[in-house]
């Protein structure tokens, strides 16, 4: 599913945002601070306010034709060349990899696709177009990163999140046991089978807490609303936040060095 | 649900996967013998795979599958023409039933009464077992796996390791219930037993039936992986030998056979090589002093020549039967294979059964996944499996005007309530305006958030509206 080959671009100088509707209604917080992660490297933040969903909820539920609708309402918002930056592998991963099987035989096929190669997760731009160096300002501290499953296998970033916070010098990186494991979220999965995502989850939890620290970071909202929400509902010792919030609190107030 | 509703496997009504799923969830020990086995199988092909360049492999075996795909129809005619030469008979079922009656009717002309088997996925398909009971005819397995699941009157809870579901503990109960073996947690012994029950059966069994996992167009050759023996008794000793196996079996030539065979072990067992490899190109010779007197290879349908008719559904057809999807699959490590209450469980099962049983019946299977892509990461034939999970999704809503559904089955799922939700959604999510109105409506309103969100809420908090969307906060930041 990975391409074999990622070719990434020349840092530019600007970049579109495309927020995502999670981001959007519940996490704002990290979509600042990817905004303001991007900017401190000195690049212009376009943010098209007609943008909505992806279309994936639709997608994976088999609702084709409505998810071509939504995403053709994204396909316009982007008219210049710029790369096009979302702070979620799941989302980035539906317009990078599936946006041209949505549009194929459709007149729209080949802007779909082009759009589609402009698209990259946040952090991996970040560390791989942008080289970015990150100086810790934080008090020593403890965390584990639990990689969504579209970031570590349709984006293949899997190895950018460890990459950024081993830059933290205060940050010590723990791992849980089986990292690549699914967290059971899955969008509609969660509430069409609710058992099997509850025993994922619940061993995931598990399996943060085991590590010792009392925080982690992921790249999507959805794993974190599913993690954070089983441990916050479960009263389990952990709190989780989007990786974007964790990189702007631990260095925020401090120019980044420009590559 | 009765516990021998859950196990025997007959006449499991799929659609109440539900229940099943929930029950195993509940179970420890389900749980228990599936995560370590799981754990196990994933640890021992990531070490099998050490220092091979498993992408390029991936690609050759993808590709020998592929190219043997593309030429289906002629690589059978090749295969039926070269076995035919080398003595073998060849059969052809349009479905199970049709192959149990081959088989049937090939017991019956050697007034055949018992049956030895090698392990067979598609024997399983078939229901050979039951259909030769009826018939008067007793087919044993031998395959230790298949062998216990027999005893225990159930079904296979995986392809490659039938009775991963029970421990040593309870396989020892049920060996010394059944067979009277003495109680004990000594692997060593409880296989030995089995081993001098099985050796007795091959020796006065009259027909043995296997499966195949390659046959060779290019020599007319059929080729069985396997570990303990079983396969290569059951297709020498008996005096005649039923080998049965899906058309989408047949590859061109012997070097296309090493590459699979390198990703089949590894990907399955973790083995460099299977303990036996079985090579099987006709019936004893005149000169020979040992082989069956007839071989029979039954070609079975079933429902795979339809999955062929479709450019996207045709890749699963690529699958060589090695279980790495399974192993790797949270939700299989979690439900077991019996919660799928169908032939081939995991995701394979998932993308298979549907064109065997129909959408209607299976409509719970596409489903049954958190998209993760675990199984695509390790397929050893890189079946794209969680696009085809989509595609069974869109035929099982019939979602897609533009690409109209196929599948047997199609639309089984879909409600109109369900399909006026996301009508609904999609009219909101299609027009910013509105979208940006109602969103941020519902964080100035926040406070009225419910704290129960469905099944949601069952297992988590629900997720919290936050103050303004980003949408106004980068608003005021002038973006």
């Amino acid at each position: 599913m990975v391409d074999p080959i990622k070719v990434y671009p020349s840092k530019p100088s600007k970049v579109y945002f495309y927020g995502t509707c999670l981001v959007d209604m519940f996490y704002p917080d990290a979509g600042i601070a990817g905004v303001e992660l991007l900017e401190r490297e000195g690049i212009e933040v376009l943010f098209p306010q007609d943008q909505t969903c992806c279309g994936q909820p639709a997608y994976t539920s088999g609702y084709h034709d409505q998810a071509r609708s939504v995403a053709r309402a994204q396909l316009d918002l982007f008219p210049g060349d710029w790369p096009i930056v979302v702070p979620s592998g799941s989302c980035g991963g539906m317009m990078r990899k599936h946006y041209p099987d949505l549009f194929k035989d459709t007149p729209d096929e080949v802007k779909a696709a082009e759009v589609a190669g402009r698209v990259w997760e946040l952090t991996d731009f970040l560390l791989n177009v942008c080289h970015i160096k990150l100086e810790d300002l934080g008090e020593p501290t403890t965390v584990a990163m639990h990689t969504s499953c579209s970031a570590r296998r349709e984006m293949g970033v899997a190895e950018v999140g460890p990459k950024l916070l081993g830059q933290l010098k205060n940050v010590n990186l723990v791992e849980q046991v089986r990292p690549e494991e699914c967290c059971g979220f899955g969008g509609t999965f969660a509430v069409r089978h609710p058992e099997i995502s509850g025993a994922m989850v619940s061993e995931k939890v598990d399996a943060l807490v085991e590590t010792g620290t009392r925080q982690f970071v992921t790249t999507d909202c959805g794993c974190l609303m599913n993690i954070a929400g089983y441990a916050e509902k479960n009263e389990k010792p952990v709190e989780g936040q989007h990786i974007l919030s964790f990189l702007w609190s631990r260095t925020r107030g401090k120019g980044g060095q420009q590559s | 649900m009765s516990e021998t509703a859950e196990h025997t496997g007959h006449h499991i009504d799929v659609k109440e996967f539900h229940p099943r799923a929930q029950a195993a969830i509940h179970n420890p020990k389900i749980r228990k013998n599936f995560r370590s086995a799981m754990d196990g199988l994933m640890s021992k092909r990531k070490t099998a795979f050490e220092g091979w360049d498993l992408e390029t492999l991936r690609d050759l075996g993808a590709n020998v599958r592929l190219r043997a795909l593309a030429n289906l129809p002629e690589l059978l005619e090749q295969l039926e023409k070269k076995l035919t030469e080398n003595g073998i008979k060849v059969h052809w079922a349009v479905d199970g039933d049709e192959a149990c009656r081959i088989v049937r009717d090939i017991c019956k002309a050697r007034d055949a009464k018992t049956v030895i088997k090698g392990k067979s996925m598609v024997s399983e398909e078939m229901e050979l077992n039951h259909y030769l009971k009826a018939e008067g005819i007793e087919a044993l397995e031998s395959d230790l796996g298949e062998y216990i699941v027999q005893l225990a009157d159930e079904t296979p809870s995986h392809i490659i390791m039938p009775a991963i579901h029970k421990n040593t503990g309870e396989i020892s109960e049920l060996m010394h219930e059944k067979t009277g073996t003495d109680l004990s947690n000594d692997v060593e012994y409880l296989t030995a037993s089995a081993r001098q029950q099985l050796r007795e059966k091959f020796m006065s069994a009259d027909v043995g039936v296997s499966g195949v996992n390659f046959a060779v167009a290019e020599t007319g050759t059929l080729c069985l992986v396997e570990n303990e023996g079983n396969g290569r008794m059951t297709t020498t000793v008996p005096k005649c030998h039923i080998a049965v196996t899906g058309i989408e079996k047949v590859v061109p030539s012997m070097e296309d056979v090493s590459a699979l065979l390198a990703l089949l072990t590894r990907s399955a067992t973790g083995q460099h090589i299977t303990t036996y490899f079985n090579m099987i190109s006709g019936p004893r010779k005149a000169e020979e002093l040992d082989g069956p007197e007839e071989v029979h290879l039954v070609l079975v349908d079933n429902g795979r020549s339809s999955i062929y008719q479709d450019d996207e559904l045709l890749d699963t057809l690529r699958c060589i039967r090695c279980g790495a999807c399974m192993n790797h699959c949270p939700v299989y490590t979690r439900v077991g294979g019996h919660a799928y209450g169908t032939t081939y469980p995991g995701p394979i099962g998932k993308i298979l059964m549907p064109h065997l049983i129909g959408l209607d019946e299976g409509r719970h299977l596409p489903s049954a996944s958190s998209l993760c892509g675990a199984c695509g990461e390790v397929c050893p034939v890189k079946i794209p499996i969680p696009d085809l999970l989509v595609r069974l999704r869109q035929e099982s809503v019939d979602g897609d005007n533009l690409h109209p559904a196929k599948v047997r089955g199609h639309g089984a799922k879909r409600s109109s309530k369900e399909a006026l939700i996301w009508k609904g959604w999609a009219w909101m999510h299609a027009s910013p305006g509105i979208y940006r109105f109602g969103t941020s409506a519902a964080t100035k309103f926040r406070a009225l958030q419910p704290s129960k969100a469905g099944a949601w809420t069952d297992y988590r908090t629900a997720p919290k509206l936050a103050a303004k969307t980003l949408h106004q906060r980068m608003k005021e930041r002038g973006q």
